[in-house]
This record gives C-alpha cells, sequence and structure tokens, in this order.
C-alpha cells in the first residue's frame, strides 16, 4: 500500500474519530461542574476512616489497592521483558564492548561529575522522604521511586559506580524490585489472615497526621517505592549495557 | 477556568505538535522533555500535585534517558555493521 | 471555553496517531505514542476537576472543603509511571528490529519469517 494511499486512508479515519471525539465530549458535564458521588464519599471518608491526610494516598492503596497491585505487576512484567529483549541476546551478539573513554561519559566534564557527585545525597534523601510521607502529603510509591531511581543514576553520571561491597548491585537491583512487588501481595495476605479480606488494611490507624498512622500505608509505599525504583534501574541498567552498576575493581 | 489552565493547556497542545513534527529522534527527545514539563505544570494547574510529581521525573529524566540509550544502541551496531564491511 | 481541555485531549490524541502513521523511524514512533498516552492524563484530569476546589491533601485545610476527584488522580498517577516502562520495553524491541532487519524504517522492514 503506497504512502499517499494509507495517508488518506488515515485522514479519513481520522476525521471519522474526529467527529465522534467531539460528539462524545459534549454529552460531558462541562469543565468544573462535575459531580462524582464516588470520589466526594473516598475524599471526604479518607480523614475519619483511615486517618490518612492525603486522600489520593487513601484511594492508590486502600480504597484502590486492587488496581495499584495490578499496574504494580504491569511495571514488574514490562521490566522483565526488556531483560528478556536485551539481556539474552548480548550472549550470542557480535558488537564487541566499548573502549574505556567511551564507556565513562561524563570523563571529561568535570563540572557535570562534581554536580552529580554533590546531588546524589540529597536527592536520595528527597527521595526517600517523599515514599515514606504518601499518606499524609503529596507523594508515595510511585513519586518516590522514580526520584530514587534519579538518586542512584545520578552516581553513575558522576562517573563513579556502585560499590555495594559483595553484594552484586545488578542483583540488587532486582532483589528490589522483586521484594518490592512480592511484599506488596504479601501484605495484602497480611490483611487476609489478619483483618479478613485481601489487602484490607489491618493495622491500627493511629493519630492523624502522625508518620506512623493510616494503618498498613506506609509499609505498602515503602514496597511501592522500591519495587518502582527497582524496576526502572534494570531497565535502564540492561540500556547501559549493564555498566550503569559494576563491582570497583572490574574495568 | 482560569487563565493559567487555559494558558497551560495551549503550550501542552503545541509541545505535543512539536514532539510529532520533529523527525530526528535525539532532537525529539529534548522536545519531548519539554512536552512533558508542560504537562507537568498543566497538571499542577488542574489541582492534582501527586501526578504533577510523576510526571516531572518520568517525562523529564527518565524517558528522555531512556530514548537516548536505546538511540546509542542503535548507532553503536550500525558503526559496527560499517566497521565491518 | 470550557471545551477547550477536551479539544486539547482529543488534539493530542488525533496529532499523536498522525505521527505514528507518518514515522519513518521506530523510535520517533514510540516518542508519538507517549503523546498519545499523556492524552488520556489531560481528558481524566479535565474530567475529575471541580471549580473552585483545591487539591484532595486534608492536611493543612479542613476536612469540609470541596476538593477535586481523588479517583482521576490515582488512576492517572499509577499509569505515568507504568506507561513509562511499557515504552521501554518497546523501544527495546525498536533496538531488537533494527538488529535484525538493519533499518529503523517500518516500511522497509520485511515480513516476518519463520
Amino acid at each position: 500500500m503506497s504512502q499517499r494511499l494509507r495517508l488518506l486512508l488515515f485522514g479519513a479515519g481520522a476525521l471519522g474519530l474526529a467527529v465522534v471525539l467531539a460528539w462524545g465530549f459534549a454529552g460531558l458535564p462541562s469543565f468544573g461542574d462535575f459531580d462524582g458521588r464516588y470520589g466526594k464519599v473516598l475524599a471526604h471518608s479518607a480523614v475519619p476512616q483511615i486517618k490518612a491526610t492525603s486522600a489520593v494516598g487513601a484511594t492508590t492503596l486502600d480504597y484502590r489497592g486492587f488496581d495499584t497491585l495490578v499496574e504494580e505487576f504491569i511495571l514488574f512484567t514490562a521490566a522483565v521483558g526488556v531483560v528478556v529483549l536485551l539481556r539474552v541476546q548480548r550472549a550470542e551478539d557480535e558488537v564487541p564492548a566499548e573502549p574505556e573513554a567511551v564507556r565513562r561519559p561524563t570523563a571529561r566534564s568535570g563540572s557535570l561529575r562534581s554536580v552529580a557527585t554533590a546531588l546524589v545525597g540529597p536527592v536520595l534523601l528527597l527521595g526517600i522522604d517523599i515514599v515514606v510521607h504518601g499518606h499524609l502529603t503529596p507523594g508515595g510509591g510511585f513519586q518516590g521511586g522514580v526520584i530514587l531511581m534519579t538518586a542512584l543514576f545520578l552516581i553513575y553520571l558522576g562517573g563513579a559506580h556502585m560499590n555495594l561491597g559483595r553484594l552484586r548491585p545488578l542483583g540488587a537491583m532486582e532483589a528490589s524490585e522483586g521484594v518490592g512487588a512480592a511484599g506488596f501481595a504479601v501484605i495484602g495476605l497480611g490483611g487476609m489472615v489478619i483483618a479478613g479480606a485481601y489487602l484490607e488494611n489491618f493495622i491500627a490507624p493511629g493519630a492523624v497526621g502522625s508518620l506512623v498512622s493510616a494503618g498498613d500505608l506506609p509499609l505498602l509505599n515503602i514496597a511501592v517505592g522500591l519495587e518502582v525504583m527497582g524496576a526502572l534501574l534494570v531497565v535502564l541498567g540492561e540500556f547501559l549495557d549493564q555498566r550503569l552498576l559494576m563491582r570497583k575493581g572490574q574495568a | 477556568m482560569t487563565a493559567v489552565q487555559a494558558v497551560t493547556l495551549i503550550v501542552v497542545a503545541l509541545a505535543g505538535t512539536a514532539v510529532v513534527v520533529t523527525r530526528d529522534p535525539a532532537r525529539q527527545a529534548l522536545v519531548a522533555s519539554v512536552f512533558g514539563l508542560s504537562l507537568a505544570v498543566l497538571f499542577l494547574a488542574f489541582q492534582a500535585p501527586d501526578v504533577a510529581l510523576s510526571q516531572i521525573v518520568v517525562g523529564a529524566v527518565a524517558l528522555p534517558a531512556m530514548i537516548m540509550l536505546a538511540l546509542r544502541k542503535i548507532i553503536r551496531r550500525e558503526e559496527v555493521n560499517r566497521g565491518e564491511r | 471555553m470550557s471545551f477547550l481541555p477536551y479539544a486539547v485531549a482529543a488534539w493530542l490524541l488525533l496529532v499523536g496517531l498522525y505521527g505514528i502513521v507518518t514515522s519513518r523511524n521506530l523510535v520517533h514512533l514510540v516518542v508519538c505514542l507517549t503523546v498519545v498516552q499523556s492524552s488520556t492524563y489531560v481528558l481524566l484530569l479535565a474530567i475529575g476537576y471541580r471549580s473552585g476546589a483545591t487539591a484532595p491533601i486534608f492536611a493543612d485545610i479542613p476536612t469540609s472543603r470541596s476538593v477535586v476527584d481523588p479517583i482521576v488522580a490515582t488512576l492517572t498517577l499509577t499509569d505515568v509511571v507504568v506507561e513509562a516502562t511499557v515504552a521501554a520495553l518497546l523501544l527495546a524491541l525498536a533496538v531488537q528490529a533494527h538488529r535484525r532487519f538493519g533499518t529503523l524504517d517500518p516500511n522497509e522492514m520485511g515480513a516476518l519469517r519463520g
């Protein structure tokens, strides 16, 4: 099928789609007039029922916990897919390893290296803070997890390698991803055993506004944060041919 | 609708068009980063700070990084193919 | 003026689809796909917005204050992170396709052979 014919076909289809979209959007309530009862009920029962001041955090992990569990597994599966695609092929690949000068992209830019190294600590703390306070303020596992990923990626940009002693760094990231995904499912089992329903909040709510409150929300946030950080670092590591995390002494 | 929301919506529409119109993937990664940032401002204007937090890091850092890394792998393979021949 | 968010969402969807259909480079195609994904985020948040309401965080406001819908915010924030990883998966597929066919042009890739 020639390019012109394809473009004409797309034009016709897009026109039809635009008409249908316009007709559908005309039936929506006008912008700002949404009267969703479910949303109102959830927003106004987050504080009295679970003692979580962030209604979005409470909705993500408690009221709609199943959706988050499934999304977590989509994330996990996508990371596994990237590993399968890129790692298995590398063993039989003909592309040789890059020379040392190319492997350290920031080797020549001193200012980039120093800024990146200086930022690792603050960004790491920021990420942990956002993960742990997910039930109180905007934040939570997903947001904090990507920030933690950025902090560890800055180590690579700073020209250094992550040295975790005996633990293989890439293995540690995969373990973090697995622990996070499994942790979420296992905490749900705790809900089933203690409170009678899977993913039911089984820890006492506690006082509004304190760090240890809102039942199992902080634990779930930590599990999600570990998983998101691990998954994204594994994916980035595959693209970088695992040079992101190497043991010290390994060139 | 406030003025901030209206202006940000227009900026988002323009940035989205720019992403599609830029054909070179390396340049497109940077335009996608700008698009991600404008989306984050839009989410903030819609009173959803959680979503804006996710979008800032993902759209401006993680996604362009992955695009550039994928491009690097492809260019390296092309160099090897050309060098061998 | 109140149709503007929906119009922008529809525009992003159509422009992204146009980019996918006319793309000559697989990596460019994946980035256009992210534009299509972001049109759904704009649509969801536009639906959940309430005039004069504030963010659904009650740390510093009384619990009786009207807030925007928290459910669409939940759906969108998990979606943002997950779709980025799916885009990474598609980029890995593009890298493998280049390895197999030697080109990134979708028009020149041959049919799959068993």
